[in-house]
């Protein structure tokens, strides 16, 4: 089967730390892959370096049939790579109609002519723009998509959270990096979120996952394989029951904390 | 609409008796009657209602804005100094609504708006004096030196941050106004005379009669800064509700996060960076003809200030502000002796009492409501 991403001994260094350490990775169309390990184990730095925001020190990325190791995170984002923080970095001054377009700058166009003299096609791609809005966020929270004019700031924890997936949704990604979307919420939110993006994923054709979580009933319900990282090295792959009971990843990661329980 | 025409009606009485006025007396009353009359207006939520209706029915305030200064103008019609100002105050807005696009937009900060203006104004001097360009040609291209200019200082700019970012800017003002006094050819400390202005064939320096009335000659000058004013602010209108608009403000905003969908920082901030210093140069070569003389003294860093303060007093961001700001910072020490010699230190005061009190500026910036206000 062809793989979407295919990721080869792929390292990043910072200095004397070596935060990504000869990663070996393939990725096939429409999985999700939960990618856990301790903190400061390489996930961070794994989307940072795959959406191009930090190059590679060695290493490739295949993406899509097409080497974007040395590409910017514009031509990254264009060929279909989109991703959400670990902390929110939406534009709260903004509404949500206008955060969702920030993330869907690919499909809008940014010519100064364009926007300055063809008003009334600028307006048709306005609506066109915000009927799809519309639609999306409803397939998220039905309330949320009668409010998209309304200030980020107005909006909860949730909210948030799920304006920032329909922001990297909206360009129809083919590969979406979730970077710990539970953060700061509690588990019935953490709940609604999965399954609106489960749902969401059934509208758009082969979209794959990449999700970086540390709550593991989240890893557990809605990942179909898991990349265990530690100290920037693969330790460990396979589905969640597997991995958990892998000795080198109960060693890394559970044990752990077993040990400062006991 | 008619709470707007009203309010248009009654800022262009105030205006008139303001500039007309010349005793201290009654002009310190003045002012303090319509800072009174202002604050009253916000507490009785007169100014929101005046907000609301002015988001309701977009195009007509500038429409009556337009038709209160020609009103007022046309009251005005042989008071030279009055008309001065209002045209000095609508040039500083085209350059304030420009330097508003990169800093309070984009997000790139600007010290040296008056050596933009400045380019503006020596490169319309030195064209008038030296080719037979056509005036018309010559403001246009007194913006465009003023933009190709800018665009070697983002250079610099675009490789560092912050704080680093306006040094180079506060240097490079300084420069232009040294750079100026060295260089005979364009004067030095003295400055350049201008010609008169011809704009297809009619000299703006002849005084104008209608009928019996004889007007000022700066009524012609007026008229030019009007349609430049005009111009600058359907540009910025225009670019604030479109695509390109967003892309200044997610740049402001996190740079990480545009970066991330694709948005061309670098771009985005040479755009504002270009267009802004367009309008400035703009500004500073239509100033240039109505005084018919520059020198280096009329574009140091203090001016770059003024139009600092401008645009903070106004709001970040902000459309209306920008003019009421000018109309604050440029006409008050003026008409009212006593603060001329105190001008810094009360726009300093007056500056950090907005930020104090009123950190979005007197007129904050409204919510971008895309959908009906394009077309």
């Amino acid at each position: 089967m062809n793989a979407l991403l295919h990721c080869r001994v792929l390292t990043r260094r910072f200095g004397g730390v070596t935060a990504l350490d000869g990663l070996d990775l393939s990725l096939p169309r429409g999985e999700i892959l939960g990618l856990i390990g301790p903190n400061g184990s390489g996930k961070t730095t794994f989307f940072n370096v795959l959406t191009g925001i930090y190059a590679p020190s060695s290493g490739h990325i295949e993406f899509d049939g097409r080497d974007i190791s040395a590409c910017t995170p514009q031509q990254i984002y264009r060929a279909g790579i989109a991703r959400t923080f670990q902390r929110s970095r939406l534009n709260l001054e903004l509404s949500i109609f206008e955060n969702l377009m920030i993330g869907n700058h690919k499909r809008l166009n940014s010519s100064l002519w364009f926007n300055l003299m063809q008003r009334g096609a600028l307006a048709a791609e306005v609506g066109a723009a915000y009927t799809e809005a519309r639609e999306l966020m409803r397939t998220f929270d039905a309330p949320l998509a009668d409010r998209l004019d309304e200030p980020m700031a107005g909006f909860t924890m949730i909210d948030r959270r799920r304006v920032e997936v329909c922001r990297a949704l909206i360009s129809r990604p083919k590969l979406l990096l979730l970077d710990e979307p539970s953060a700061g919420m509690t588990h019935e939110e953490t709940r609604a979120l999965m399954d609106d993006i489960l749902q969401a994923r059934e509208r758009i054709a082969d979209l794959t996952i990449i999700i970086v979580e540390h709550e593991m009933g989240v890893i557990e319900r809605i990942t179909d394989r898991c990349v265990v990282l530690n100290f920037g090295q693969k330790i460990a792959e396979g589905k969640y029951r597997e991995v958990a009971q892998d000795a080198k990843v109960q060693e890394a990661y559970l044990g752990v904390e077993s040990i400062h329980e006991g | 609409m008619t709470l707007l025409a009203l309010a248009a009606a009654a800022i262009a009485a105030y205006a008139a008796v303001l500039l007309h006025a010349e005793d201290q007396r009654l002009i310190g009353a003045l002012i303090v009657l319509g800072f009174g009359t202002a604050a009253a207006a916000a507490k009785f939520g007169l100014l929101s209602r005046l907000g609301q209706a002015g988001r309701a029915h977009p195009r007509l305030a500038p429409l009556l804005a337009v038709a209160a200064l020609i009103a007022l103008i046309l009251v005005l019609r042989e008071d030279h100094f009055a008309l001065l100002m209002i045209g000095t105050t609508l040039l500083y807005c085209v350059a304030c609504w420009g330097l508003n696009l990169q800093f309070g937009r984009a997000g790139v900060v600007n010290f040296a708006g008056a050596a933009f203006f400045g380019t503006g104004a020596y490169t319309t001097a030195v064209l008038a004096a030296h080719t037979a360009l056509p005036h018309w040609l010559i403001v246009l291209l007194a913006g465009a030196v003023a933009a190709l200019l800018g665009s070697l200082l983002i250079l610099p700019i675009l490789r560092t941050r912050g704080h680093y970012a306006a040094l180079i800017t506060i240097a490079f003002g300084i420069l232009f106004k040294t750079f100026l006094e060295v260089n005979d050819a364009l004067g030095g400390p003295q400055g350049l005379k201008l010609p008169g202005f011809t704009l297809f064939g009619w000299n703006l320096n002849d005084n104008i009669t209608v009928g019996e009335q004889e007007l000022s000659f700066y009524v012609a000058y007026i008229a030019l800064a009007l349609v430049l004013a005009i111009f600058a602010f359907l540009l910025v209108r225009r670019l604030e509700h479109s695509w390109i608009g967003l892309n200044f403000d997610a740049v402001r905003m996190d740079e990480l996060a545009a970066t991330t969908f694709g948005i061309n920082v670098a771009r985005w901030k040479i755009t504002a960076f270009s267009i802004g210093n367009f309008l400035a140069g703009l500004a500073g070569s239509v100033q240039a003809t109505m005084l018919g003389f520059i020198a280096p003294n009329n574009f140091t860093l203090s001016d770059s200030l003024i139009m600092i303060s401008i645009i903070l007093l106004g709001g970040l961001g902000s459309f209306w502000g920008v003019p009421l700001g000018a109309a604050i910072v440029l006409i008050l020490p003026e008409k009212l002796q006593v603060i001329q010699e105190y001008r810094f230190l009360l726009f300093a005061l007056l500056v950090v009492a907005v930020l104090l009190l009123r950190p979005q500026g007197l007129v904050p910036r409204a919510q971008r409501s895309f959908t009906d206000r394009i077309r």
